[in-house]
């Protein structure tokens, strides 16, 4: 019996330090998508400024770095959870009040949103920063892949005009609205930036982030499905 | 009033248990949770039956040794209340009733309804306490201390150590029992000279005891019948933070 390795505190503060990271990513990537709307050759500028260059690279590899370490701390935290629960389960469960699913179903949910990141990555980055580097390492890529590598808004009309991938999407980006709806107001009481004044006050903001990042995500899939006529 | 129960029987720790159902009738309105299971417990033994075991002392909402869960919640589902001060006019005539222990790995069932919390109290073994002489009652003002923290720390040590936040905990954690424990002395002067210390040794005790890892659904608040806050919870991840990087205990 016992909780082994790293003290439960400093477990949560882990996942705190990479789920918030990840917001602040999230916060980026929201705010340059909103670029292809306002802007669509401005957005493949920032396209190509994100391509195989050293800091982009840097970037890329500190996000699945976090990502990694998120993941495995996440199961090791629900594994030992699932244990000190206990073998016997209770017969009558019921909702307690002001607790949301989310916050009780966090890996579940974060899995729903690590299986739409692989769909994601898939259709763009594979597409984009990926054959770059390959080109750079001097590995043989289609050339016609490589001219439209920075070619963001292809990518964004091209998957965007298929209005299941646009539903796809959708649901995705209700999954990640969940995940930060609790997540962004723990961060901040794992690593104990909250007290009796606060306490009500960040959940408010961590809730209105999370509106807010996932608005601007899925203001573009709206945007590409719906208003900009499909190109083929 | 008539009542269908469905008690949790289990003869020890090694006993698998199972629920039993009982048919009660004549229970006065005004009796308390606990007088109904007198009541019960008064018939099975006129019947020649063992008893339903489960723990009570003062019932008067005071002394943390009450705890039931009832129809899905500890204590029953009614706000800042304990299973002693929850009366049986809250429910209807004809109610089914279930009423099950504590479930958690660190608190293991000794019988039926009563299961062992005494991992609680080797938590504040571990550090709970002021290991000085403080004397007796001060003079008023002589030691200052403003009246926001002394509330505060009120309101934290007005915990009873139920356990009923372990209890309700998906991950059976024990954050919100600790962070009140550490907490009520943690925002005295007197208790400041060891909090470093006591937050890493009830924290290292915590997570030896077998309980889980908070992940901050906050169950623990929305169940405890004494409405203690998780803010504790923040204050103690906070200062065990700041422990480790100031103070970290030697191995």
């Amino acid at each position: 019996m016992g909780n082994k390795g790293l003290s439960s505190i400093t477990k949560k503060l882990i996942m705190a330090i990479t789920g918030g990271a990840m917001v602040f990513f999230l916060l980026f990537h929201a705010s340059m998508n909103l670029v292809a709307i306002i802007k669509p050759e401005g957005y493949n500028k920032i396209c190509e400024f994100l391509g195989a260059n050293w800091y982009a690279l840097v970037a890329t590899v500190g996000l699945a770095a976090l990502m990694v370490v998120h993941l495995v701390y996440a199961f090791i935290l629900s594994l030992q959870n699932y244990r000190a629960r206990g073998k016997q389960r209770y017969a009558v469960v019921e909702k307690q009040e002001g607790v949301s699913w989310a916050s009780k179903n966090m890996l579940v949910i974060g899995m729903i949103v690590l299986v739409g990141l692989v769909v994601h990555l898939i259709n763009f980055w594979a597409k984009m920063q990926l054959p770059e580097v390959l080109h750079k390492l001097g590995f043989e890529v289609n050339k016609a892949v490589l001219d439209n590598a920075t070619n963001g808004v292809h990518y964004i009309v091209n998957t965007f005009s298929c209005w299941w991938y646009s539903v796809i999407y959708l649901v995705w980006l209700f999954f990640l609205w969940l995940h930060l709806d609790h997540g962004i107001a723990s961060v901040m009481q794992s690593i104990g930036w909250s007290n009796h004044v606060w306490q009500k006050r960040i959940e408010c903001i961590g809730k209105i982030f999370a509106i807010l990042i996932v608005l601007m995500f899925a203001s573009v899939v709206i945007y590409y499905w719906l208003i900009v006529p499909p190109v083929a | 009033m008539k009542l269908t129960l469905k008690i949790w029987r289990q003869k020890n720790n090694l006993d698998k248990g199972k629920f039993v159902t009982y048919n009660v009738d004549n229970i006065p309105e005004e009796a308390s949770f606990l007088e109904m299971l007198d009541i019960l417990n008064e018939s099975l033994v006129v019947k020649g039956e063992d008893p339903v075991t489960f723990d009570h002392d003062c019932r008067e909402g005071i002394c943390g040794a009450c705890g039931l869960y009832i129809n899905g919640h500890p204590h029953g589902k009614f706000k800042n209340t304990t299973t002693c001060q929850l009366h049986m006019r809250k429910f209807k005539d004809g109610d089914t009733i279930t009423i099950e222990p504590w479930r958690s790995e660190a608190f293991p069932i000794i019988k039926d309804l009563m299961v062992d919390r005494s991992a609680l109290d080797r938590l504040i073994q571990s550090g709970g306490y002021i290991s000085v002489r403080t004397g007796g009652v001060p003079d008023a003002n002589s030691i200052p201390v403003n009246k926001h923290d002394a509330d505060l720390s009120m309101d934290a040590a007005s915990c009873i150590g139920c356990g009923a936040c372990v209890a309700t905990c998906k991950n059976g954690s024990a954050m919100l029992f600790v962070s009140a424990k550490f907490s009520q002395l943690a925002l005295l002067p007197q208790g400041q000279v060891e909090a470093y210390e006591r937050v890493q040794k009830m924290v290292k005790r915590m997570d030896e005891l077998g309980f889980g890892n908070c992940s901050n659904t906050y169950a623990c608040m929305a169940e405890c019948p004494k409405g203690i806050s998780v803010t504790n919870i923040a204050r103690m991840n906070r200062q065990f933070l700041a422990a480790k990087i100031a103070e970290p205990l030697k191995k």
